[in-house]
């Protein structure tokens, strides 16, 4: 089942920092954003709804996509470290999305060409999503971060505090020898390329990592991720098996 | 923070063939977020295939006080109107 572990692990990156995204839903510091954020949610949440589909077709157990997103626990969540980390303010919400986007944007790239029908659709549709939102986040980042000096101070603690969770993007998980699914690993000179391409206009360096954070694909979260799930599965688990 | 952000009025042009549109206005600190944000409020729904955002302070305006004399004239000029030709059925649409 190492496909559907790993369409699991990703269908899971989606959904958790697409619900950390709508969390900004009336609450950005524009409206312009207030709209912007949201789009970008329903981008990821879109393709996770996919994954979780493909994923409850692969087990064949008659799970649902719902099932999928609202009845596992923090511990069966897989989802990378980076997308669960809380939204705190603007400038690590957009260093999430870049981190984010500039990986699956080359991943989905290389998907597109892969051996699986439903993983070639995902990544046909994504590519374009995430090419988006690398142009919507990078074009914050660089003005935060070449703009005023509490915005560049704030940029600046954006990079040190996400920065320590990039390296798990790289990680090969239960994908490890999957057709469908290209390497992780392959992809860290794109990304590198890309986040190097926007640092170099943002007035940013990448920081060199001391201790890098790891442990979402084994379950291990962080403590937001268990407030997160909570919230985002509270209605499902009141009224089990309720439809739109 | 819109106080301090420059405002931009949004074209949007809703299929090739068509002109491009007035549709509203955002803020934006310079063109290439306006560009983003015009995008992302104004065509969710598959509105168009083309955005222009134009600076709403290069805009010139006609004067409210001076539309009688900018507008009024033209009422009783109905024979500009293309309304006194039969057309045969067979021309079909113009």
């Amino acid at each position: 089942m190492a496909l559907f572990d790993a369409v699991l692990e990703l269908a899971d990156d989606h959904l958790v920092l697409g619900h950390r995204l709508s969390e900004w839903c009336g609450h950005a510091p524009m409206l312009e954003e207030d709209l912007a954020m949201p789009n970008m949610a329903l981008d990821l949440i879109g393709t996770a709804r996919t994954l979780y589909d493909y994923a409850a077709t692969l087990e064949g157990q008659g799970r649902t996509e719902d099932d999928m997103a609202y009845l596992r626990g923090e511990r069966e969540y897989r989802n990378l470290l980076l997308c669960e980390r809380p939204n705190e303010d603007f400038a690590q919400t957009m260093l999430r999305q870049l981190y984010f986007a500039a990986f699956m944007h080359p991943y989905w790239q290389a998907a597109a060409g892969g051996g699986d029908e439903v993983i070639r659709g995902v990544a046909g549709k994504a590519v374009k999503e995430m090419a988006y939102h690398i142009r919507h986040a990078g074009e914050w980042v660089i003005r935060l971060g070449d703009g005023t000096e509490e915005s560049a101070r704030r940029m600046k603690d954006a990079v040190e505090a996400l920065h320590l969770y990039t390296g798990e993007l790289f990680e090969e998980g239960a994908a490890e020898g999957v057709d469908a699914l290209p390497s992780r690993a392959a992809i860290k000179p794109a990304w590198e390329a890309t986040i190097d391409h926007i640092f170099g206009q943002a007035l940013l360096s990448r920081p060199v990592v001391q201790y890098p954070q790891t442990g979402g694909r084994r379950g291990l979260h962080g403590e937001s991720l268990g407030h997160l799930l909570a919230e985002m599965q509270s209605v499902y688990r009141a009224h089990p098996g309720a439809t739109w | 923070m819109s106080g301090e952000v420059p405002l931009w009025e949004v074209f949007i042009r809703p299929r090739n063939g068509l002109s491009h549109k007035h549709v509203g206005s955002i803020h934006a600190a310079d063109e290439v977020m306006a560009l983003q944000a015009a995008r992302d409020v104004y065509t969710r729904r598959g509105e168009g295939n083309s955005i222009w955002v134009v600076p709403s302070a290069a805009i010139t305006a006609s004067d409210p006080d001076q539309a009688g004399e900018n507008f009024e004239p033209t009422a009783e000029k109905i024979y500009r109107h293309p309304t006194f030709y039969d057309i045969p059925d067979e021309v079909g649409h113009m």
